[in-house]
């Protein structure tokens, strides 16, 4: 590929929520209280505001060239230099990177608007924003990165983001551990990131290219075909690694538990984090390293799997759920199944096009949902509401074209995207008849858990409090217009992606061809008439679904209970416990770490520090035992000296009887006795 | 200026003087005498850094004066890129620890001039390049800590500051065997260690071997490598919080340094065979098991100081990895370790000279009543927990790379570590400062200007270095490129 | 005839009453007595040899030095058992025991 275009307009792009995230982290709080919540307002809408004009800017610019050259770089500083490793802190742009800055910018624009009135009464104003502003920072460094290490700050940055959005309202535990639950999964899925991106550098570096830049991996990975690693292609166990990765971040099995509890930070949070941005990252990253991964067929037929399972898994999950959020985010689950489903089918074209449409229909769905809660003051039981469409109307009315671009009606942006992806299911040489069975089910479930929703919320008779029913009202403006524009995307964004079977040029399936360069399309030879079957198939489900719920929670005529009672109860009880995944998840994974961890303190304190009192004890006893030597025996010695000669002076001292009879005996004797020795 | 390490390490002490000649009630004026006796060192320091020669491998500032010709003991010192960065964190940590020191009020003439006595014993083996001043600073700085411990202490100091003064010495017998050895073994006889380090080929490789394991054990106590640790969490906890970061802080790179120095440089060829085990295995056995015993502890400063057994096996495994990006990321690591925890260390000390406990279970939404305290905490924590966009990361990452390219299994542990300590860090996190507030302590002051102020250039180098660690990196990597060089061939 | 034998025999006898006088009296001056037996019984010692043995009168000449000597000995000794009556108030020398140890 021909060198880059340098410019140094990209790293505002991130730069400008970097700078109001700041602003409002540091001096937000004496700004809201002097001036009032429009200060913080404005401190963060209007860096997303200029970030999105400056990403429109981008793709003009990259429109301008031609189609192989549509690649802007911003190099700003060498971030880390050593050895042979070379990160640089740079943005690059491409159509693929364009599509999702527009996103972030654009769908998170929106979403600041809608928190500003959400958030209206929170006293935490300015640290909320200044969350969302980093955050929006973080997506915007993860998405423009231009090699794999900066797009790691940005990734492990949308988690810290997560982290501290999910538990916002911290004084509450249950916020606090869905939060840490978040960040500690994430982590796990990190762990295969560093690996997969260690493992890379290495064999890119053995192969004489030692560099993380996408663009410099792109035009050499092919050096990587004959490389192996533990007997394994490298590339299948790099693209295996970095899958972990994405399956933490996008939620899917096995690492999608985070993604429920995350329900518990306030719902513009749920919308922008959990629906339109952060959980596309992986998405993201597995079509960013589309060259890698087009090498590694073993690891795309597992993502395909682990995508479609995905899928249908959250969608069985999804059906029973009561709580409003918890059957979007079930829904996130399971729509980025179909991305991931995508990938695995090495259509990943038709991947960002469903995160593309799936983020305007989602967001626009969970902040109706956050219309909904907000007019209920928090209430979020379907159980407890109905018939909201009388006082909610804009609300309704942007809800229902969500709902029927979810569920893939003809012509909103949701029918084109997902049957995209399911006609690559089908066709593609990674596809096949089963993985595009498993999306249709899940389709047709889609269909069904989303217009149960709308009938339990907006339809029928109102069992909200009658309390509550005094207060309710549509909601303000700063939260209705957003909803508005999001709704209209939700229709209009499907018409970029057009197929060619039905008369379109699939424009942006075109757009993101050099992005994906790698990637050659081979089942081309099915028939037109096989992709209208199939796109018939899937309208058809989509109604089917749309039919069972009418029936079930609008006119009554089969049982709501038909799912709770089918096959003994057992399936519904196993859909309603989520499948007791976290339940063996805590039993397995987190009581087994705590245990470890117990044993490792306790072995340290009483084996290993045991060991040192026990030396410390053994010297004490020597040096007692070497003091008492030195007492009794060596010191005694001398002792026993001193009582010997004792004893001889009591001895001779018996000599001394002061009686001089004695004495003379003495001199006599003593005479008699020399006299005897002279004599001999 | 020709070479300033001689007065960096002589003016701590011609201010303990100083300290020792005032009068015992006159507590603030002693405080700033020790503050100000602590000042040039580190606009010394700026002056190193700035004048730094960055393409030169060898030793640069180097004074050399005849001490005891007859026994080839000279008085010589002198840094090169390894040493460098410890000189800087050294200065750095004394002048911020006078300042967290303020609060100590009964013997405060003897505190502070012990304090500054280890000041210069700190900055001393760090410069030194002949064994005997090596070794005279080494066991000069463990005189002030047994008393600063056993005497400003907690409960168990007395406990802890024999165990920590045994312990240490200990090690430096087998040091001290090891030096010996060395002296007999050049030819000629000298304590010179760059005469050693230039001649390194004169050491026959058995001798090497056994040499290398005394060295190592006495500089393993201090890192402190699995199993001879169990000193540090008595020590940690029942010192006082500023001696208990320039113990984290500073005192534990002496173990590395020391291997970097003795080990690596003059006994190259017995590091080639012995540093997979020792060095890599145990580092990674390192890194998770202080996180693991992390986990399980309720005392806030305990946990403290197992995530600094944790930390410190991430330099054991780079330094193992030889590898540019492997070493380059340990020494880095040991920088930036030392600026992480003496922040950890500070911030439990403010929350204890509040609450006089630690248990983490007796506090609860903690970040209702101090809000910037709870920011610095927070950017602490997670600085520790290696997150992208702060300088801890930068090294872990480097050595966990440079790990990998030699042996990905132990990488691959280390790098299973960064969930354990993401795990324990936000436990304790929620545990201490989120959830519902503890009534107990609703009225908790806020943090003052003055530990703010100790705290503050330590979050500047954790944030500047995480965006941009070229500085440091820079000053490292020609004399560890060397070293490396010299290692690498032969294993 | 009374030859030398004789008067050594007298001389011994006149040696073992005074040598048993000095063992077992316990009056100081008996014992006093007991000596000059003692120093007597030499000079008959002396003046028996002086006449039966060489002749001369060296034997004779000895016994003067022995008589002035025991005189000057009594002496003393007299004023010895004089102090220690003056001390003791007595002169039974199993009294004088001070200096038992």
């Amino acid at each position: 590929m021909d060198e880059p275009t340098s410019v140094a307009y990209l790293r505002w792009i991130p730069l400008l929520p970097l700078l109001g995230a700041a602003l409002n982290g540091v001096a937000g709080a004496p700004l809201q209280r002097r001036f009032g919540k429009g200060v913080v307002t404005a401190i963060a809408c209007l860096p997303v505001a200029a970030a999105f004009l400056l990403a429109c800017r981008a793709f003009n610019d990259l429109l301008a060239l031609p189609a192989a050259e549509r690649l802007l770089l911003d190099r700003v500083w060498t971030w880390i230099d050593v050895g042979a490793l070379r990160v640089d802190a740079a943005f690059a742009i491409d159509p693929l990177a364009a599509v999702m800055a527009l996103v972030v910018t654009g769908v998170g624009g929106l979403i600041h608007v809608y928190s500003a009135g959400y958030m209206h009464d929170e006293p935490s104003y300015w640290r909320y924003f200044a969350l969302l502003n980093l955050f929006t920072a973080m997506m915007l460094i993860l998405v423009l990165a231009d090699n794999l290490l900066l797009l790691f700050v940005g990734w492990e940055g949308v988690g810290l983001c997560s982290y501290a959005l999910i538990g916002f309202w911290y004084a509450n535990h249950d916020n606090a551990t869905a939060g840490s639950k978040a960040f500690i999964v994430n982590r796990i899925g990190d762990f295969g990131f560093t690996l997969g991106m260690f493992l890379l550098f290495w064999t890119m570096s053995a192969a004489g290219h030692p560099t993380l830049a996408f663009r410099e991996l792109g035009a050499n990975a092919h050096v990587l075909a004959d490389a192996t690693f533990l007997g394994w292609g490298a590339a299948t166990v790099i693209t295996a690694l970095m899958f972990v990765g994405a399956t933490g971040k996008s939620a899917q099995i096995p690492l999608y538990v985070w993604l429920p509890d995350a329900m518990a930070g306030p719902t513009p949070v749920s919308a922008l984090i959990h629906a339109a941005t952060m959980v596309t990252a992986g998405v993201y990253l597995i079509a960013r390293l589309d060259f890698l991964f087009v090498m590694a067929p073993a690891t795309l037929a597992v993502i395909a799997w682990v995508g479609a399972l995905t899928a249908l898994l959250a969608a069985t999950i999804g059906t029973v759920q009561t709580d409003i959020k918890k059957v979007l985010a079930y829904s996130t689950i399971s729509q980025l199944g179909y991305m991931v489903l995508a990938l695995g089918v090495a259509a990943p074209a038709a991947a960002v096009f469903h995160l593309m449409t799936h983020a305007f229909f989602k967001a626009c769905l969970f902040l109706g949902a956050g219309s909904v809660i907000f007019a209920l003051h928090h209430e979020q039981d379907l159980r407890r509401m109905g018939g909201l469409r009388a006082w909610m109307p804009v609300t309704y009315g942007t809800f229902l074209v969500s709902t029927l671009a979810i569920a893939g009606f003809p012509p909103f942006s949701g029918f084109f995207s997902k049957d995209e992806i399911l006609w690559k299911a089908f066709s593609s040489e990674q596809g096949g008849v089963a993985l595009w069975f498993v999306g249709w089910l899940a389709a047709g479930l889609t269909a069904f858990y989303m217009f149960r929703l709308v009938f339990l919320a907006f339809h029928g008779d109102s069992r909200i409090d009658a309390q509550a029913r005094r207060h309710l009202a549509e909601s303000p403006a700063s939260m209705t217009v957003p909803l508005v524009v999001l709704a209209a995307f939700a229709v209009v964004a499907g018409f970029v992606g057009v197929p060619a079977a039905l008369g379109g040029s699939n424009r942006i399936e075109h757009w993101l061809a050099p992005a994906f360069a790698a990637t050659t399309e081979h089942g081309a030879h099915h028939s037109a008439a096989l992709e209208y079957g199939l796109m018939a198939l899937s309208v058809g489900a989509g109604l089917a679904g749309l039919a069972l719920a009418h029936a079930m929670y609008v006119t009554g005529r089969v049982s709501a209970d038909l799912f709770a009672r089918f096959g003994g109860g057992v399936p519904y009880r196993l859909a309603t416990n989520k499948y007791y995944v976290d339940e063996i998840y805590q039993a397995v994974f987190v009581a087994g770490v705590l245990r470890l961890s117990r044993l490792g303190a306790a072995f340290d304190a009483r084996v290993v520090d045991a060991a040192v009192n026990g030396v410390a004890a053994v010297v004490r006893g020597v040096s007692r035992a070497n003091g008492g030597f030195d007492r009794i025996v060596v010191d005694g010695f001398v002792d026993r000296v001193a009582d010997a000669t004792l004893l001889a002076g009591g001895v001779l001292r018996r000599l001394q009887t002061g009686s001089i009879n004695l004495y003379l005996y003495a001199i006599v004797a003593g005479v008699v006795v020399v006299m005897i020795a002279k004599l001999l | 200026m020709e070479s300033p390490l001689s007065l960096m390490v002589a003016i701590p002490l011609v201010g303990m003087l100083l300290v020792l000649v005032l009068p015992s009630a006159a507590h603030n004026l002693i405080r700033w005498t020790a503050a100000a006796a602590t000042v040039p060192p580190l606009l010394l320091a700026g002056w190193l850094f700035a004048n730094f020669d960055r393409t030169e491998a060898g030793f640069q500032f180097v004074e050399r004066y005849a001490w005891i010709p007859d026994f080839g003991i000279q008085y010589i010192v002198g840094i090169d890129g390894v040493s460098i960065t410890m000189v800087l964190l050294t200065a750095l940590l004394s002048f911020l620890c006078v300042f967290a020191s303020w609060g100590i009020d009964k013997g405060v003439k003897g505190y502070f001039a012990l304090f500054l006595l280890l000041d210069a014993a700190m900055v001393g083996v760090f410069v030194a390049l002949d064994f005997v001043l090596f070794f005279l600073f080494w066991e000069l700085m463990l005189l002030p800590m047994y008393f600063l411990i056993g005497v400003w202490g907690g409960p168990r100091r007395e406990y802890a500051a024999i165990k920590f003064f045994l312990y240490t010495m200990a090690g430096s017998v087998l040091i001290l065997l090891g030096i010996l050895a060395l002296y007999f073994a050049t030819d000629p006889h000298t304590f010179d260690m760059t005469v050693m380090i230039a001649s390194r080929d004169q050491y026959p490789a058995t001798l090497q071997y056994v040499l290398w394991l005394a060295f190592f054990i006495g500089f393993a106590i201090k890192i402190p490598a699995f199993p001879f640790h169990t000193w540090l969490p008595d020590a940690h906890v029942e010192a006082p919080t500023a001696i208990s970061v320039i113990l984290a802080g500073v005192l534990l790179k002496m173990g590395t340094y020391g291997i970097l120095r003795v080990n690596f440089a003059i006994l190259p060829e017995a590091t080639a065979e012995l540093a997979y085990t020792l060095l890599g295995a145990l580092g990674a056995f390192n890194i998770v098991y202080g996180a693991l015993c992390a986990m399980a502890q309720t005392d806030l400063k305990k946990l403290v100081a197992y995530s600094s057994i944790s930390h410190m096996g991430y330099v054991m495994l780079g330094m193992a990895s030889f590898t540019q990006q492997g070493i380059d990321g340990a020494v880095l690591q040991m920088f930036n370790h030392g600026t992480v925890t003496a922040m950890l260390f500070l911030l439990v000390g403010v929350l204890y000279d509040r609450a006089h406990h630690r248990e983490i279970y007796g506090f609860g939404g903690i970040a209702a009543v101090m809000p910037v305290y709870t920011g610095f905490v927070a950017l602490a924590f997670f600085a520790a927990l290696g997150l992208p966009g702060l300088s801890a990361f930068i090294s872990e990452v480097l050595v966990l790379l440079g790990a990998w390219q030699r042996y990905p299994g132990l990488a691959a542990i280390g790098a299973s570590a960064v969930i354990l300590t993401a795990g324990y860090m936000l436990w304790t996190l929620q545990r201490v400062f989120l959830g519902p507030l503890n009534e107990r302590y609703a009225g908790l002051p806020e943090i003052s200007p003055r530990e703010v102020f100790t705290l503050a250039p330590l979050a500047v180098l954790v944030i500047g270095l995480g965006v941009y660690p070229q500085p440091v990196l820079d000053l490292i990597d020609t004399t560890l490129a060397q070293l490396n060089a010299a290692i690498a061939p032969l294993l | 005839m009374i030859g030398l034998t004789h008067y050594l025999i007298v001389s011994l006898v006149v040696f073992a009453l005074g040598l048993f006088c000095v063992l077992t009296r316990r009056n100081a001056i008996g014992i006093l007595m007991g000596v000059e037996l003692i120093l007597n019984s030499a000079n008959i010692n002396y003046l028996a040899f002086a006449r039966f043995g060489s002749g001369n009168y060296d034997g004779q000449i000895f016994a003067i030095f022995v008589i002035m000597l025991a005189a000057a000995e009594a002496v003393v000794g007299l004023a010895i058992v004089l102090g220690i009556y003056q001390t003791f108030r007595t002169i039974d020398v199993s009294a004088t025991e001070t200096l038992r140890g």
